[in-house]
């Protein structure tokens, strides 16, 4: 990928949206978490609020932390190109920073989220993000590739 | 006179047939007329054929725009595509198989730059792996350029897919084979096309096609000489001892394996690195005996470029880079920076990020080291002064060397692998357009195209004339010279005719139901 740094903001955004909060949706009833002796329906009532802020947790961090340093750091290479090892490798440190901030900030829940609860959701939907963004996106936007990551605007 | 590199293809323009006393053919009149009316082409007697859209060239630059407007809907009776090869890769094979790119082997193109396939998805490296019934290059893909030299497609690959989409697309139904020989603007708006037909096909010498839309792919205005092989060439008519990378040169090679000898090699870019791993190769697997000198006019060896914070980074003569412009160009920072810079200051860019260069493999830098360690590879850096044939029939190079002082070199044949290329009037399609319909150059000295890719000054009416490919390096794209460019272009000019009424424009929903049909191979 070749990102401008608009193109990040603007795919961040765009990613969370059309497949973090569907995944979200869809994985957090499934997810490992300290359940007790909750039904499913009420622990995924208690689940949800923590995950939908952990997604939210991600999303700001990379606006503000992590895409200007990507970008910063895209300018020292050559290519201006931002390899798709990186694409997918970044979710590591942004998990371990984005774990601590979740702990602090997210709602109180009557089930349990551990490390592996959030490591699985994160994980999964970043995975998932990236695999779009890796090929399918370019089935209904054939500009994508070539606007630097932007999807609002013209040329 | 230039000596230009023939290639039987669109590459090069092919000069009138002999007079053949066949009527039907330009007069005068036109010939000196920039603009045309209607009524001078059909006193001429030289038939009018109507139709929307015309790409001259044929070529792969040619095949993405048909194949773009093809899914955007505009059916095969609006578009013509006027040609002298007989499929859209022959000029491209032709090129990449002289200078040592058999079809087994690797282009330099990004799995995404895809003349077959405009969504570029799913990739070459997927289409690879598939047939390959192994995920090496899609790991690959993963993991370049950090682990992995970029990864990139076997020619085979992406000829087998042109021919695929061809049929699909229904190409064959929009050829007309023949010579281009000029367009025109005609009174009232459009253009004339003028296409001399393959001999005997045509009651007429000439065909006019009138056309609203005029799309001019076709490729390398021409290949030259480096100047000093060309007052070789000239000077002492010795055309088998010094030969252009971009010619058939295989008797050369064939010539080494059979005895010993001694090649001088000038460039620095791709296609020196391909002809000497075939010159090495033919030395561990065929029993060559060959001795290498290499002169490169710099040699680098180290970081060398600077754009920003980023440097380029060399080794053992040459400068490395993926793909013959920095990826970003394409679709990142570098597309938006060249996209808003004017005049010097983009002429300025190109200056930054360009050079000569090839891209990093491993293989090559391998084989590199070897050759050096077994003693029969020596490179040199200098300016050329003369070349000249030496007492014993060899062919003397005399070298004012980087560290001073003069040098001699004696081989048995240089090989140029420069890849210079012709000036645009070397073209002559290009040069009457130069001539007669507005067309003007760019900061590169080559065709002056708007964002668009529609060749500025050249509107007449509610037509347009549009150019991609190696003509128009120098605007305000600068990959336009590779697979990936031209998918780019094609989608501004696309994008600029629907606009204008011609073709849907190609968004979300169209996309994607178009995708499916070509993932189904379906004949549209």
């Amino acid at each position: 990928m070749t990102p401008t740094f608009s193109g990040r903001i603007q795919t961040r955004i765009f990613l969370i949206l059309v497949i973090g909060i569907p995944w979200t949706l869809i994985i957090t009833p499934v997810l490992p978490a300290q359940r007790g002796d909750l039904g499913w329906q009420s622990a995924a009532r208690e689940l949800y609020p923590v995950m939908f802020t952990a997604l939210a947790v991600v999303l700001v961090l990379g606006i503000v932390v992590w895409e200007p340093i990507y970008h910063v750091l895209q300018q020292f290479r050559w290519e201006r190109d931002w390899p798709s090892m990186f694409q997918l490798l970044v979710v590591i440190p942004e998990a371990i920073v984005a774990w601590f901030v979740v702990r602090e900030v997210a709602p109180d829940s009557a089930v349990g989220v551990t490390k592996v609860t959030f490591a699985v959701h994160v994980g999964t939907s970043w995975l998932l993000m990236w695999l779009f963004i890796e090929g399918p996106i370019r089935m209904f936007n054939i500009r994508y590739r070539f606007r630097g990551g932007r999807i609002l605007g013209k040329w | 006179m230039t000596e230009v590199i023939r290639v039987p293809s669109s590459v090069i323009e092919l000069p009138d047939p002999p007079e053949r006393t066949q009527p039907g053919d330009l007069n005068d009149s036109l010939i000196n007329t920039s603009t045309w009316t209607d009524e001078m082409v059909t006193q001429a007697g030289i038939p009018i054929v109507d139709v929307q859209f015309v790409t001259i060239g044929g070529g792969i630059g040619s095949f993405i725009m048909v194949d773009f407007l093809r899914v955007a809907g505009v059916s095969t009776d609006r578009i013509k595509v006027l040609t002298n090869i007989e499929t859209p890769w022959q000029t491209y094979e032709y090129l990449t198989r002289v200078s040592q790119i058999p079809r087994q082997e690797r282009l330099r193109s990004d799995s995404t730059g895809m003349p077959d396939n405009l969504w570029a998805f799913p990739s070459y490296a997927w289409r690879e792996s598939r047939q390959d019934k192994n995920v090496a290059a899609l790991w690959s893909v993963l993991v370049e350029p950090i682990f992995t030299d970029y990864w990139t497609p076997r020619a085979a690959t992406v000829f087998e897919g042109i021919e695929k989409e061809a049929h699909r697309v229904r190409w064959e139904e929009m050829v007309t084979y023949g010579q281009v020989r000029m367009v025109r603007k005609r009174v009232g708006g459009g253009y004339f096309v003028i296409l001399t037909p393959a001999p005997n096909t045509t009651p007429t010498k000439r065909v006019a096609y009138r056309a609203q839309y005029v799309h001019i792919s076709v490729g390398y205005p021409g290949l030259r000489f480096l100047p000093d092989l060309q007052e070789y060439r000239q000077k002492y008519h010795d055309v088998a001892r010094i030969v252009n990378a971009y010619e058939p040169h295989e008797h050369v090679y064939q010539g080494l394996q059979a005895r010993p000898g001694t090649v001088l090699v000038r460039g620095g870019g791709i296609v020196a690195s391909r002809v000497l791993q075939r010159l090495m190769e033919d030395r561990w697997n065929h029993g060559a005996q060959t001795t290498i000198v290499h002169i490169f006019r710099t040699y680098i060896d180290g970081k060398n470029a600077k754009y920003g914070p980023a440097r380029r980074k060399g080794a053992s003569g040459f400068a490395f880079q993926g793909f013959n412009v920095p990826k970003g160009s394409w679709g990142g920072q570098l597309r938006d920076k060249f996209s808003e810079l004017e005049g010097d200051q983009r002429a300025e860019l190109y200056r930054a990020v360009g050079g000569t260069h090839t891209p990093h493999r491993k293989l090559w830098l391998k084989q590199m080291a070897r050759a050096r360690t077994e003693g029969w590879y020596q490179t040199f850096q200098g300016e050329v002064i003369d070349v000249a044939p030496t007492a014993s029939g060899r062919v003397g190079t005399r070298l004012r060397q980087k560290s001073g002082g003069e040098g001699f070199i004696e081989a048995d044949v240089v090989i140029d692998c420069t890849g210079l290329e012709a000036d645009l009037a070397e073209h002559r399609v290009l040069a009457d357009l130069l001539q007669h319909s507005g067309a003007g150059r760019n900061v590169l000295n080559r065709l002056d195209v708007e964002r668009t890719f529609e060749i500025r000054g050249t509107r007449n009416g509610s037509g347009r004339i549009y150019a991609s490919g190696a003509a128009t390096q120098g605007g305000y794209y600068a990959g336009v010279d590779s697979f990936l460019g031209m998918q780019y272009t094609a989608l501004r000019i696309g994008d600029d005719l629907a606009e204008a009424g011609f073709g849907e424009r190609i968004g979300g929903a169209r996309a994607l139901r178009h995708w499916w049909k070509s993932f189904r191979h379906k004949i549209i």
